[in-house]
């Protein structure tokens, strides 16, 4: 490979839209060349400056109030929560027709799935490809999942409450895509594995070790939760309350 | 990979217009209130309404004037609204995007015509513009990008000529795929990826040439 098809490739490589063996080649490519070593790693921090930095722009309420005051009427079906990116995939999934599978979880599954979410944990941290979105802002990592997933998950940023929001990962459980929010207490990683669920009735969080992991999994509006972490089982817990709960504050507020 | 797309940069703003008439906001209500309207409506406003900031801060890159960032985010949804029956995919951001960028594209096409506002949004101008600075050709091998304020990141990013802006900012703002990035600006995927591979090299030289500057 030469330094002209490297400049383009290694860009393909940052955003990983590439297939393995052409990522190889740029991989070797840049073994072996600083001049475009160095490219990749400064357009790498480049990205990551621009990630943390938020650059994006937000609408102001009047133009909101105008693009509303266009649309036909309706009353009292305004609902924005958490879940707004949740209930907005579903109805264009529904209207789109696109060949999306809705992601569903058999529940005679449930032991094969709770080692596949060990196993995706596991190479989260392995394959240093922990995030595809890297943002500690949950209105940076929310809207990333947007048009990639049909089911967006709820991204809620538990900072303050001492779990700290990395960013959000694509990532594949019982062969279909589903999301991944990623946070972190001190040096540990929590892995939360989000994908939607047939059963609407919520089902309260527990503890489970798998190969030496907990996870602690539990349902809530429609959608199947799997924290995963080496966490000890009490700091576990802790986080699956706080985030219900903050769940359950935004989603009626 | 140069497939004649303009090289110039140029960090000046074009002159601001400020007393040029400005159309009046539309409105009109494009159905009546008929049941099915309001089902139709309010499923429009589920599906599309929580891109309102995606939407608006492309607006704002391309067009780079917050008045005329509102108008095209305000046309862009009642066009959308209006094709909504027909809509199938792709993906709802993609569309409205693809929707924003026409909308966008008519608004060059005005300002080129009336002739007072920024010149390097037109290609057939670009070189004329004096750019501040020029794309350097040999990067050092080392150098350190040092962190910027989200205000310095929007200005350098919206000093970037098109049609690299346009890519930029759907890869790296809106995080869309090549090939969803392809759908909506009409071009092959090998193009997208040669203008976001010269957006990044501007940017990083932008990115730079900043830091020399005294702060
Ligand atoms: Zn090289």
């Amino acid at each position: 490979m030469t330094c002209d098809e490297a400049d383009i490739l290694l860009h393909a490589l940052i955003d990983g839209e590439l297939d393995a063996g052409h990522a190889r080649e740029v991989e070797t490519h840049i073994a072996t060349c600083p001049r475009c070593a160095a490219a990749l790693k400064a357009y790498r921090e480049m990205n990551a400056a621009i990630a943390a930095a938020d650059v994006r722009f937000t609408a102001p309420a009047h133009l909101r109030q105008r693009i509303e005051a266009a649309l036909p009427q309706s009353r009292g079906t305004s609902r924005r929560s958490i879940l707004a990116g949740f209930a907005m995939g579903s109805a264009v999934s529904a209207i789109a027709a696109t060949g999306i599978v809705a992601i569903v979880l058999r529940s005679d599954d449930e032991q094969r799935i709770a080692s596949e979410v060990v196993s995706a944990h596991l190479r989260s941290l392995q394959a240093g490809h922990l995030t595809d979105v890297l943002s500690t802002d949950q209105h940076t990592v929310k809207p990333w999942f947007n048009g990639r997933l049909d089911v967006s998950p709820p991204v809620i940023d538990l900072t303050a409450l001492g779990f700290t929001l990395i960013g959000g990962r694509l990532d594949y459980i019982d062969g279909r895509a589903i999301g991944a929010v990623v946070y972190k207490r001190r040096a540990h990683v929590i892995n939360l594995f989000v994908a939607q669920t047939p059963n609407a009735t919520h089902s309260a969080a527990r503890t489970e070790d798998v190969q030496g992991f907990n996870i602690r999994r539990w349902r809530d509006h429609g959608l199947s939760f799997w924290a995963v972490s080496d966490l000890s089982a009490d700091e576990l817990a802790e986080f699956s309350d706080k985030f219900e709960s903050a769940m359950r504050t935004n989603g009626t507020g | 990979m140069s497939n004649g797309e303009k090289q110039g940069i140029t960090l000046v703003p074009g002159p601001r217009h400020t007393a040029r008439a400005r159309p009046a906001a539309n409105t009109t209500m494009l159905f009546g209130s008929s049941r099915d309207d309001q089902v139709r409506a309010q499923r429009f406003r589920e599906a599309a309404l929580p891109y309102l900031d995606d939407v608006y801060t492309v607006a704002r890159y391309l067009l780079r004037d917050p008045a005329d960032a509102e108008d095209a985010v305000q046309e862009c949804y009642l066009r959308a609204l209006k094709h909504f029956d027909s809509y199938r995919g792709p993906a709802m951001k993609p569309w409205l995007l693809a929707i924003l960028r026409n909308v966008c594209h008519a608004e060059f096409a005005r300002r080129a015509k009336s002739n007072t506002t920024a010149m390097d949004d037109l290609p057939e101008s670009a070189e004329t513009t004096e750019p501040l600075w020029q794309e350097s050709q040999d990067t050092p091998e080392t150098e350190m990008l040092q962190k910027r304020d989200a205000g310095t990141i929007q200005r350098m990013i919206a000093a970037l000529a098109e049609p690299f802006r346009e890519t930029f900012v759907l890869r790296e703002i809106q995080n869309l795929s090549y090939r969803e990035i392809a759908e909506t600006v009409g071009a092959p995927v090998g193009t997208v990826m040669s203008r976001l591979a010269r957006a990044r090299a501007m940017l990083r030289s932008a990115w730079l040439a900043e830091e020399e500057q005294p702060r």
